[in-house]
């Protein structure tokens, strides 16, 4: 039975959950006066289950695996979305950055994920362009990359062909019936828009619709992110060609190669509640970058963005239908707080989401993430 | 265990938390639990306060009182702002005063330490101060107002453990404010060494937040500073060189 799906967000999840939809044949309508202008707009793009496994967040480790797998498929028809299967380099710089990545690495294998322990001669043969100054090095081949900003575009751009209608407005809220059910979206204009299906996928801003059921606590924080784009000029390309994260005396950071000669180099974690560049964010990602790769001194700055990522308190999504446990609240699916996975989780986040509106079983391990865990919602309230 | 009195509060545990480097609030607050901790500090360069969702909600849920420090200020001028920001948005007027020198070390610096305590504390703030382990400033600071001295068992993120017990001890036996052993813990020994020093409590972060396990470390602290506190006070015997029989020969038949 088609549908018809309303999305509030056209961030990469709200545009991925849009596009599944479309595909299996319902009729999406999205709402967003930026489309993929905020975290999606900053994002690197790395799709890392391994090196982006993070101690007590093992339980992410399922979604983040199984959304990698879909990501050739998800991207497939697309056009150009800047995926590509090349593996991540890891390098350590001091002992203490190695005897960290080894431990790392001891978790990684425990959880049956690809990842070898490569001596920092081989490191630099492979990627020449790495300084000599490292003490051990490791490789990913499953961690590849996507880049977000051609992928949104390319969704947007097929969304839009396929007769979605893009409404650039704020959403302000949900409109639900004498029961409780979600029927549609409210827009800031005051304009309705009808649904049988309400997906708030609008990142931090979800916590702030009117409308929201009774007791539902979205718990979101803002935990901003600076990010540089970089132009290797002709004389050193090629400069990278495969992803480089690296731990620098304990502070992380990466450099993402982009196949039209641009390096990313990423990203700081601030909660400070600047929603500006940071200077000090700005030099800490050069210093470390230039460490691991010294002519990053070379490149030419092009842009320093920051945006928020929507975290929460377990650093996993709020995916899923409200009250699960019970019959679930009908009209309603939420797909928000994907901190440092939006881009990564996206195929996965799309396909639950798709199946929830059919009303497809979801395997029990990609269904941990009920937006409501937070709540004290009591199950009588929904029955 | 006894109380620790600082400035008229009491604290029920000896052990002061930091939150840098935790991987999620979740498992912060878990770990803080575990930890037993009535105390936090929290940088206020690193986190606004008032989101609702933010850490400072955390430590108000779970009780524990916060404790704003001023890490990543390099000068006596930045650090008393940063305590002035930490006071307007928590109501407090305690301040961990941190003021390094570099970033290779995070050392403090004592010229601007020395000079950040005095302004502070003629601004009426409650200056807990992070020091070097150096028992002429840590006496120096004392004198110039400020509420307790932390001094340092190695550097910040080192996990090094006490690399001057000497110091340390000289610190406490000339102390008239409390003393807390602040960075460089590694593992529950340290901890447990720095009670048995004569410190008053011990601050650590780093060891508990970077840890593979935080809940399980955190627990290992909190046994570790109240058996440390335990031995500090139990009368230790002395060192000896030669073996002396747990069993006193006296009494038995001499068969």
């Amino acid at each position: 039975m088609s549908k018809h799906v309303a999305v509030i967000g056209a961030g990469i999840v709200g545009l991925g959950i849009a596009a599944e939809a479309t595909r299996r044949g319902h009729h999406a309508t999205i709402i967003d006066p930026a489309p993929a202008a905020g975290a999606t707009y900053a994002a690197a793009g790395m799709l890392a289950p391994v090196s982006e496994l993070h101690y007590q967040e093992e339980r992410l480790l399922a979604l983040t695996r199984e959304s990698a797998r879909l990501y050739p498929g998800f991207v497939a028809g697309l056009g150009e979305t800047g995926y590509q299967e090349t593996g991540t380099l890891v390098a350590a710089f001091d002992a203490a950055d190695r005897a960290m990545l080894a431990d790392l690495k001891q978790a990684q294998l425990a959880e049956g994920l690809e990842v070898h322990e490569i001596t920092s001669r081989e490191a630099r043969r492979l990627e020449p362009s790495l300084g000599p100054a490292l003490t051990g090095a490791f490789y990913a081949p499953g961690d590849h990359q996507v880049d977000p900003r051609a992928l949104s575009a390319a969704l947007l751009t097929m969304l839009r062909n396929s007769g979605t209608a893009v409404v650039s407005e704020t959403a302000a809220g949900l409109i639900t019936d004498a029961d409780g059910a979600v029927v549609g979206v409210q827009l800031a204009s005051g304009e309705v828009i009808p649904a049988d299906e309400t997906v708030v996928a609008n990142g931090l801003a979800a916590a702030a619709l009117t409308g929201l059921p009774e007791g539902l606590r979205l718990p979101l924080r803002p935990v901003y992110g600076d990010i540089l784009r970089l132009r290797v000029p002709a004389g050193l390309q090629p400069f990278l060609t495969s992803t480089i994260r690296g731990i620098v005396r304990g502070h992380p950071v990466y450099l993402v190669p982009r196949g039209d000669g641009t390096v990313v180099i990423g990203a700081t974690q601030r909660e400070d509640g600047s929603a500006d560049v940071s200077a000090g964010g700005v030099y800490q990602l050069l210093r470390d970058a230039q460490t691991l790769v010294p002519a990053v001194a070379e490149l030419a700055l092009e842009e320093m963005t920051c945006r928020a990522r929507p975290g929460t308190p377990d650093n996993a999504p709020l995916l899923g239908r409200v009250a699960a446990g019970t019959e679930g609240l009908p009209g309603l699916v939420v797909a928000t707080g994907f901190f440092r996975h939006g881009v990564l989780l996206t195929p996965v986040a799309a396909r639950i989401c798709a199946d929830l509106i059919d009303g497809v079983q979801i395997a029990a391990q990609l269904q941990q993430f009920n937006p409501d865990r937070f709540s004290n919602m009591t199950k009588e309230s929904h029955a | 265990m006894d109380e620790l009195m600082i400035d008229g509060v009491t604290l029920g545990s000896r052990l002061i938390m930091g939150t840098g480097g935790a991987p999620s609030l979740d498992g912060l607050g878990e770990a803080l639990l575990a930890s037993g901790t009535e105390l936090t500090t929290v940088a206020m360069r690193r986190y606004a306060a008032g989101s609702g969702t933010s850490v400072f909600d955390l430590l108000e849920r779970h009780g524990i009182r916060v404790l704003p420090n001023t890490a990543g200020c390099y000068t006596a001028r930045e650090a008393v702002m940063t305590a002035e920001l930490g006071r307007e948005a928590l109501e407090t007027n305690w301040v961990k005063l941190e003021v390094i020198a570099d970033e290779e070390t995070l050392l403090p610096d004592a010229v601007e330490l020395v000079e950040a305590t005095e302004a502070l504390v003629n601004r009426g703030f409650k200056v807990f101060a992070y020091t070097n382990d150096d028992p002429v400033l840590a006496r120096r600071l004392e004198l110039l107002g400020a509420a307790a001295v932390m001094p340092l068992g190695a550097p910040i993120g080192t996990g090094l453990g006490i690399l001057n017990p000497h110091n340390i001890e000289l610190i406490v036996s000339r102390a008239g404010i409390p003393v807390v052993l602040d960075a460089g813990i590694g593992t529950a020994s340290d901890a447990a060494l720095a009670m048995e020093l004569g410190c008053d409590a011990v601050l650590l972060a780093t060891a508990v937040t970077r840890a593979q396990h935080p809940v399980r470390m955190a627990e290992a602290f909190k046994h570790a500073v109240i058996a440390g506190r335990l031995a500090a006070t139990g009368g230790r015997i002395p060192k000896r060189e030669h073996a002396l029989a747990s069993s006193s020969f006296a009494g038995r038949p001499d068969l």
